[in-house]
């Protein structure tokens, strides 16, 4: 900018000799013009195409008897499909994949939201935790069940000792099917929480003054102004730290493969896992996209709905700012 | 009276939860360290007060091969982070800049990546990298880790972008630049924070992985998220050099965690909140 004020001449002079020269050649070659966004995009676009080439050869292999243990195969039609839908560990992995998004998912938004409205007040003390407390978050999630599985274990974990103190021997953790899950979504709990908390605090970082000052001045109660003022206008952070939780908690495979490999017995099957050991267990490739690509057609479902109620918080906002 | 009472219950209440809370996610990282500095009897045998040793340290770092598997994490994590900013940062600048044909729904398809499941990728790459031999090499490892870094630098800097107005593009223009020097000399230099802070979260995602680098490679290439896995499945188990593994893991996350905090909310959340 200050560089166009001194020498103003020199400036003008160029910028009219670039123009036309633009408008030249675009002129001469307009396809040119029109595939720039692509051109600049192609390195990107490859790659892509790299990515989703797998994913549709999945949907073509998931129509076919192909297995890691014999060369041959042929095309078998919905074959999987069919079996998929009438085997009983199908729906338990579901039903477990399911329960496991929304207990972790429920946990975390709940506690991150209270975790980040308590942080709210700046003070010394919330200025050091919002600095820690994202440590979690960034420790691998394997490292992270690897801690925990430590701790938790019964001959050397600081649990066991801890819950001694209070006459609980033995607790079996991940050890037991009543409290693997339990287990599991703590140690789920322990590494996302903090996502959602870094999330809201953005948001209520982010909130206008005034509102909550009139609102004072009225004397709405603390709980009132929550509801009317503070909720709605964190909605646009609380759906993006939900979408982004569900999603991922929905294929969770790292905690529960580090924990359990799934078990004890069937418990923590989800639908990762169960595609899993259809793949590599049983090396039944075939039919194991069936399980995963059903999977991604679950979390695909629910994401385009909560996109789209998102999308529709955000213009409710903009409209009210107007 | 009465109200100064009820608010300082409040501030009393509210520090203590809080206070709770970072017990329980710093306590497990503390209690992990501290197990470092243990003898195997002392894991047993001792909570708080022990006589501690460096003996686990010196077993991992140099009688296992621990630092290779470092270094190959390094490189894969690397390597990703490289790819995706040179295909990723004009791919952003076309999307923020330009309208053209099926633009969202590239947008969305590359958003996609994030939210496929990964063993649904992994199942066909498996058998992919087998036929052309890229199964257990760097290279195999550095192509799947785009799903991770791609779809986070794509967005995150087409944020960036959309920041910066475009009559300053406009003005650089007219001062006779041309497209790729306004993209080099202008455009790159502002929203440098941003990208570096977004590389380096890119970086510690493809450094956790450990779903990929578990399927997709074997003996050649060995991250530490699944070298570290192995000291549970041995016969003879050593909690401290466990301890060890995940610590010198964790390590390199957490520094590069304090250097992008400014950033870290919108690197987390793909540009979505603008913190």
């Amino acid at each position: 900018m200050e560089n166009s004020t001194e020498k103003p001449t020199a400036a003008q002079k160029r910028a009219g000799a670039a123009e036309s020269e633009l408008i030249a050649k675009a002129t001469r070659i307009p396809w040119l013009v029109k595939a720039r966004p692509y051109l600049i995009m192609a390195p990107c676009l490859l790659i892509t195409i790299g990515i989703l080439y797998p994913f549709v050869s999945a949907i073509f292999y998931s129509l076919t008897n192909y297995s890691f243990r014999n060369p041959t195969w042929k095309f078998i039609g919905i074959e999987n499909w069919v079996y998929m839908f009438t085997d009983v560990e199908f729906w338990h992995a579901v039903f477990v994949t399911l329960q496991y998004a929304a207990i972790t998912t429920g946990a975390e938004m709940l506690l991150g939201i209270g975790i980040a409205l308590l942080l709210s007040k700046n003070n010394a003390f919330t200025k050091i935790l919002k600095v820690v407390l994202i440590f979690p978050l960034m420790i691998a999630p394997v490292i992270a069940t690897l801690i925990w599985q430590l701790m938790t274990n019964t001959s050397v974990g600081i649990f066991e000792k801890f819950l001694n103190i209070f006459g609980v021997y033995g607790f079996t953790w991940a050890a037991s099917a009543k409290t693997a899950l339990f287990t599991a979504a703590l140690i789920d709990i322990w590494v996302y929480a903090p996502f959602v908390i870094v999330l809201v605090s953005a948001g209520i970082q982010s909130l206008p003054k005034s509102p909550f000052e009139a609102a004072r001045v009225d004397g709405g109660s603390a709980w009132f102004t929550f509801k009317t003022l503070t909720l709605p206008m964190l909605k646009p952070f609380i759906y993006i730290a939900l979408i982004f939780r569900l999603m991922a908690s929905l294929q969770e495979f790292t905690i529960i493969f580090a924990l359990t490999k799934g078990g004890p017995g069937n418990t923590l099957m989800n639908l990762s896992i169960t595609g899993y050991n259809y793949g590599f267990a049983f090396l039944k490739f075939g039919q194991s996209l069936s399980y995963v690509l059903i999977l991604w057609v679950i979390i695909n479902f629910i994401s385009r709905k909560l996109v789209g109620k998102y999308l529709l918080t955000q213009r409710q906002a903009a409209g009210k700012e107007k | 009276m009465n109200s100064i009472r009820i608010r300082h219950i409040a501030a009393v209440t509210r520090n203590f939860l809080l206070a709770a809370w970072a017990l329980f996610a710093l306590f497990p990282i503390f209690w992990m360290v501290l197990i470092t500095f243990k003898s195997d009897i002392e894991v047993f045998s001792t909570t708080f007060i022990f006589s501690p040793t460096l003996a686990n340290y010196h077993a991992v770092l140099f009688r296992t091969n621990y630092f290779k598997s470092f270094f190959d994490n390094i490189i894969v994590s690397t390597g990703a982070v490289l790819v995706s900013v040179a295909a990723g940062v004009p791919a952003a600048y076309a999307l923020a800049r330009y309208d053209f044909k099926k633009k969202e729904d590239l947008a969305f398809t590359i958003l996609s990546f994030k939210f496929a499941p990964e063993i649904l990728v992994i199942l066909p790459l498996f058998m992919i990298y087998q036929k052309l031999g890229i199964f257990d090499t760097y290279f195999g490892l550095i192509w799947v880790y785009q799903l991770i870094t791609m779809p986070l630098l794509v967005w995150v800097v087409r944020g960036y972008f959309e920041d910066i107005s475009v009559e300053i593009e406009q003005a650089a223009k007219l001062d006779g630049y041309t497209w790729y020097e306004v993209f080099w000399r202008i455009l790159l230099p502002l929203i440098k924070p941003g990208l570096v802070s977004s590389a380096l979260l890119a970086f510690i995602f493809a450094w956790n992985n450990f779903t990929f680098p578990l399927l997709l490679t074997s003996f050649n290439v060995e991250t530490v998220t699944v070298a570290s896995l192995k000291y549970i499945a041995s016969d003879t188990v050593h909690y401290g050099q466990m301890a060890v593994a995940a610590s010198v893991a964790a390590l390199p996350e957490v520094v590069l965690a304090l250097i992008i905090q400014k950033h870290l909310v919108r690197g987390l959340s793909f540009g979505a909140v603008k913190g």
